[in-house]
């Protein structure tokens, strides 16, 4: 018996044993998932917790359930990958066999890489990368009488890269919902130089924010965070202050990875961009929020990731060379608040363009600009997510690879 | 593909002024790019910076984070941005003749 092993159950761990599950033979092939916990996280419904639309118990179901029969799910902590002897060791001293590995451990928020960020936490400063503080936050929202309400990114790459920028636009149409607009100021604070990392979509989002009267402050870099004086101190000498601090703490990959001496400074593990393996070890590959490679950390990104990585297994099983057919595919849609949503669709060459996005039966999805449509969109995905994703069954309409098709270029933007 | 002139060395760079030809690259033409981004003078410690930089882009093919120049031991995030003001990852980068940083998307 040959051993596929599986670190992390989230979105890319699951979906790789759907997916492998069904292509490695019953008798030849044990596949085995390791996690920490039982909570499966729809990830994308945190966003929404914040606001009221959803609450925690309605996006989390036990990863169990979604792991295919005849898959092993270990419940334990993750002490270190020992690619030497390959094998995984867990918190509790046992050890795990394997003859490939796949690393699919995500991403987490670590607020105590921000000197002062901790002092402030759960009464000033809150975020809502976590169930937790998602819910945290919806209670302090509903209490916040008004003031500055800063939206503040710490540093790139973060999971979901549009998600502090849906915040900000909710945030806007909530306040103006409940006619409170004018008593909040929204600040959008962001290490980068615009709205989005790409300048076709940063010129498109950047407009938005201007028209909702959502002040930027770009190439900005927190030092620390005087959480008594509520004000975040920049490496450049400037200060923002701030009554909420809604913040994206640093995201870094899980601490195991640094344990196993395996990661980079932020521990994501070092991965060929267009085959998924790791660039250090022919048995280890790894896919999503874990890896360095230089796409989004979202979950359309590990459902591309996944036909494509599955692929690469079974020829590396086989002895055949692997297809560098990653080509650093997203799909997002942007929630704007009011019912409408904007949906990007990119790679590794092409960023975010406006024009169409081929979809049939409900016609084409408008791209870079809000429409009604994409919002439905957005929220028909938690169904398919559940039922279709993490199943690893295709997702209509939606190719591994991205297409051209609809996509119009502006005839300023560079790079044609 | 736009050609820019450094004294008497042209190089191609792209639309914001990075080099997109590493080869062209020369401490001359660090130190003209060093002066368009309003540096009076490159010292020691920016050279530091430069050639790790370098080392690193040769080595593994992506330009470091602040955090990798900071974990590294070259110069601390402070140190860099008193280095180089308003954006030391961009700024070392262009002037090392190493593309953008991609910041990730």
């Amino acid at each position: 018996m040959r051993n596929l092993v599986i670190l992390g159950a989230g979105t890319g761990g699951t979906v790789m044993a759907s997916h492998l599950r069904k292509r490695l033979p019953r008798g030849e092939w044990a596949v085995t998932v390791v996690d920490r916990d039982n909570e499966h996280y729809y990830q994308p419904g945190f966003l929404f917790i914040p606001f009221g639309f959803l609450r925690k118990k309605d996006i989390v179901k036990p990863r169990s359930k979604f792991l295919p029969k005849e898959t092993e799910f270990i419940q334990a902590e993750i002490d270190r990958i020992v690619p030497a002897s390959n094998e995984v060791v867990l918190r509790d001293g046992r050890t795990v066999p394997y003859d490939y590995l796949i690393v699919a451990t995500g991403a987490e928020i670590v607020p105590a890489e921000t000197p002062g960020m901790l002092d402030g936490w759960g009464d000033t400063i809150f975020d809502f990368y976590t169930a937790d503080g998602a819910e945290a936050l919806a209670a302090k929202l509903k209490t916040f009488s008004g003031g500055t309400l800063v939206v503040h990114v710490n540093e790139t790459p973060i999971k979901c890269p549009v998600a502090p920028l849906e915040f900000a636009f909710f945030c806007d149409a909530c306040l103006r919902r409940h006619g409170k607009r004018d008593k909040v100021d929204i600040v959008y604070v962001t290490p980068l130089p615009g709205a989005f990392t790409k300048p076709v979509a940063a010129a498109a989002l950047g407009a938005l924010l201007e028209k909702k009267r959502i002040r930027m402050v770009a190439d900005f870099n927190a030092e620390r965070i005087d959480a008594s004086a509520r004000k975040i101190i920049g490496y450049d000498g400037r200060e923002v202050p701030y009554d909420l601090l809604v913040t994206v703490p640093t995201n870094m990959g899980a601490e195991m990875i640094e344990r196993s001496g395996m990661g980079d400074e932020f521990r994501f593990l070092p991965t060929d961009p267009r085959t998924l393996r790791s660039k250090k070890h022919e048995n280890i590959f790894a896919l999503g929020d874990a890896t360095d490679v230089p796409a989004s950390k979202a979950g359309s990104v590990v459902h591309f990731q996944s036909e494509i990585l599955t692929e690469n297994i079974l020829r590396a099983i086989d002895g055949r060379p692997l297809e560098p057919a990653f080509d650093g595919h997203a799909n997002c849609f942007i929630e704007m608040g009011r019912g409408k949503a904007i949906l990007i669709d990119f790679n590794y060459e092409t960023e975010p363009l406006p024009g169409r996005f081929p979809f049939r039966v409900f016609g084409p999805l408008p791209l870079l600009k809000p429409s009604r449509l994409n919002h439905w969109g957005k929220l028909a995905f938690r169904g398919i997510y559940w039922r279709l994703l993490l199943r690893g069954r295709r997702i209509p309409f939606v190719p591994s690879r991205m297409k051209m098709t609809g996509k119009k270029r502006p005839a300023a933007a560079p790079g044609a | 593909m736009p050609l820019k002139t450094y004294g008497n060395t042209t190089v191609d760079v792209d639309a914001e002024g990075y080099l997109t030809d590493f080869s062209q690259w020369t401490r001359t033409v660090a130190e003209a790019i060093a002066a368009e981004e309003g540096f009076a003078a490159l010292g020691p410690a920016h050279w530091k910076v430069i050639e790790f930089m370098q080392k690193e882009y040769k080595e593994n093919g992506q330009v470091p984070s602040i955090r990798r120049l900071n974990k590294s031991g070259v110069a601390s995030t402070k140190e860099l941005y008193e280095l180089f003001p308003g954006g030391p990852a961009k700024k070392a980068a262009r002037i090392a003749g190493l593309k953008k940083p991609e910041g990730c998307v």
